[in-house]
């Protein structure tokens, strides 16, 4: 599968996602600049973490009027797979491609830790090799990953199992203890109606690798592979 | 030159954890503050001299990149040209 990773200026998490892409799953792998207007023909794009133009304005305010904001709208709208992670993710709801934003931790701490994330729907894209209700160990690293949307969106997101992720306790409960950052009904990832774009402030390219205490990411790269894998078949 | 001005506020209804903890601050320097809520204050300075075309410009700017409508209200402030100058 051919994957291209946008890099802004302020992006930090890029080589993790070009790494674990290139050298753990062995895809074909492009970084694509932000000024760049084409995604070369990439399959699946990543918009990966870090603080996009400084965060200035509102984390991704700025990035999602970068030129190359065109060709990921129009990739996002033929049904290909775009993954924002972190600082990707704010820029997806900044760009209108997901719904809601993000905004700062309720506790306004910096959190970077790894937490538990809960499996809340196994049948999509980015969760077709995981379990319902599976809890993934995977870092998180932010400061503003407060979702926030209105309750109607809010209750659209889960009767259309948008939301793939949310934050739990190590046996998979929800409660404010396990939230790190005050998000709305625990969300950590969710993905637009047609569930080809997914936002998740967990990092899982950052646990990837036994090497760094977790592989539990690699399962939602290897589902969007897998998915890719069936097409073809 | 026309100038313009743009009040960036957060939501009543948006939890604000900047104002928060300002609001915090405030009272543990023994001030009886209620709420604090931080916005953004945002100044600019456009060329021309035809407010009402700026204006309409500026509202999709501070609809599109100095607000953002899910959280923020904003207020937009448009003064007359200044006399003399271009």
């Amino acid at each position: 599968m051919r994957w291209a990773v946008v890099r802004f200026p302020g992006s930090n998490c890029d080589q993790d996602a070009y790494h674990v892409l290139k050298n753990v799953l062995g895809q074909e792998v492009e970084y694509v600049w932000h000024k760049e207007t084409s995604l070369g023909g990439a399959e699946a794009i990543v918009l990966p973490g870090g603080f996009s133009y400084g965060d200035y304005l509102r984390t991704g305010a700025i990035a999602r009027f970068s030129p190359i904001m065109g060709a990921v709208k129009a990739a996002a709208a033929e049904g290909r797979v775009v993954m924002g992670i972190c600082n990707g993710f704010q820029i997806l709801c900044e760009a209108g491609l997901l719904p809601g934003v993000l905004i700062r931790n309720n506790n306004l701490h910096f959190r970077c830790e790894t937490v538990s994330v809960r499996v809340e729907n196994a049948e999509s894209r980015f969760t077709r090799g995981l379990k319902a209700g599976q809890v993934l160990r995977i870092p998180i690293a932010h400061g503003e990953g407060n979702y926030v949307a209105d309750e109607k969106t809010l209750d659209a997101l889960f009767a259309n199992k948008q939301v793939l992720f949310t934050y739990s306790d190590a046996q998979g409960r929800s409660g404010d203890a396990s939230n790190p950052n005050g998000s709305a009904r625990h969300i950590a990832g969710i993905t637009n109606a047609a569930g080809n774009v997914l936002g998740l402030m967990p990092h899982p390219e950052r646990a990837s690798e036994a090497i760094l205490g977790s592989a539990d990411g690699l399962g939602i790269f290897e589902s969007v592979l897998a998915g890719e894998a069936a097409v073809i078949r | 030159m026309i100038r313009a001005q743009v009040i960036v506020r957060p939501r009543a209804s948006i939890f604000d954890p900047q104002g928060d903890a300002v609001c915090r601050a405030i009272q543990s320097l023994g001030v009886a503050v209620k709420q604090a809520h931080v916005g953004k204050c945002i100044e600019l300075e456009i060329e021309g001299a035809d407010p009402q075309a700026a204006r309409a410009q500026l509202e999709t700017i501070c609809h599109d990149l100095l607000s953002n409508p899910v959280i923020e209200d904003y207020v937009l402030t448009v003064h007359e040209a200044e006399a003399g100058k271009k």
